[in-house]
């Protein structure tokens, strides 16, 4: 009787921990996938869409996350196919790099002039 | 002095957000792709139309030798118009016609190569449409012209026409 309780709570353990790695695979699935332009589509992601390409590219993703590939070696997959634009967040490079600097030097700019104005604030009191 | 140099550095940001605009309203915002963008042929295992067992891309694409791959459908109203021009491509013996038969009905697909001819030297099952995805196809009809080197250096999406064909014929010459 012990052994057949034992023999039960080894089966229940193992099976929660396949439903939990499912889980951890559908969960990250639906965020490649939402971070996936359906390039056939009019603003859509892969995730939104129904088409015959958005379901190749599920299936796609669906496979390499079986296989044990991580996040951005999809991307990077989904990348030499299509190119960058396949990707919703587009990576560091020549053609996207004031993109992503811009905001960083409009901070920069602001925080310089908050600076600056505190700074004359404090001698005119003084 | 300071209110020159504050001047000067507005003006330059302005100019400069200016430039980024006037370039981004001036390029186009539609998805373009590349279609001269030479890349490998990609390594994948396939069911064969004809014998019903599977095939590695080693054992399809064989060196020194000008293929064509075709994504076509029974269901695909263009690639029924494209099809006479790759019947008159597979008369040219220095290439290699594969098709990739795309998210087809086998019996619907049969009676569309028994109707209008086989231009294929071998045709490839792409049930799901996820080959199509390795070779970076968008959906049917797509066609991609492959070296010597096995490098696919051109991408035709849409039908094919008798300039593409023309243009093809240049390229093996």
């Amino acid at each position: 009787m012990k052994i057949l309780k034992i023999f039960i709570l080894i089966f229940l353990v193992t099976n929660f921990s396949e439903l939990k790695s499912d889980e951890t695979n559908d969960i990250l699935k639906n965020k490649i996938l939402k971070n996936i332009r359906c390039l056939i589509c009019q603003g859509q992601s892969v995730y939104d869409s129904e088409s015959e390409f958005a379901s190749s590219i599920k299936l796609i993703v669906d496979r390499k996350i079986n296989e044990g590939l991580k996040e951005k070696q999809i991307y990077q997959f989904l990348r030499e196919k299509y190119g960058d634009w396949v990707i919703f967040d587009p990576k560091l490079n020549k053609n996207t790099y004031v993109l992503w600097l811009l905001p960083l030097l409009l901070f920069l700019l602001g925080g310089a002039i908050i600076y600056k104005k505190i700074v004359s604030n404090k001698n005119n009191k003084i | 002095m300071k209110n020159k140099l504050i001047l000067f550095v507005v003006v330059i940001f302005l100019s400069f957000c200016f430039i980024i605009f006037y370039k981004g309203l001036n390029t186009p915002n539609n998805y373009t792709p590349k279609v001269n963008e030479k890349k490998n042929i990609p390594i994948f295992k396939a069911k064969d139309f004809n014998s019903d067992s599977y095939i590695n891309s080693d054992k399809i694409f064989e060196e020194n030798t000008f293929y064509i791959v075709n994504i076509w459908a029974s269901w695909c109203v263009p690639c029924r118009a494209e099809h006479p021009l790759l019947m008159q491509l597979s008369k040219n013996e220095s290439i290699k016609l594969i098709g990739l038969n795309y998210r087809d009905n086998f019996s619907n697909a049969k009676k569309f190569i028994d109707d209008f001819g086989n231009p294929y030297s071998r045709i490839l099952i792409d049930k799901d449409g996820t080959l199509g995805v390795e070779f970076g196809a968008f959906g049917v009809p797509e066609t991609f012209l492959i070296n010597k080197n096995k490098d696919i250096i051109k991408k035709f999406i849409g039908p094919i026409n008798q300039e593409i064909v023309n243009e093809i014929k240049s390229i093996i010459k």
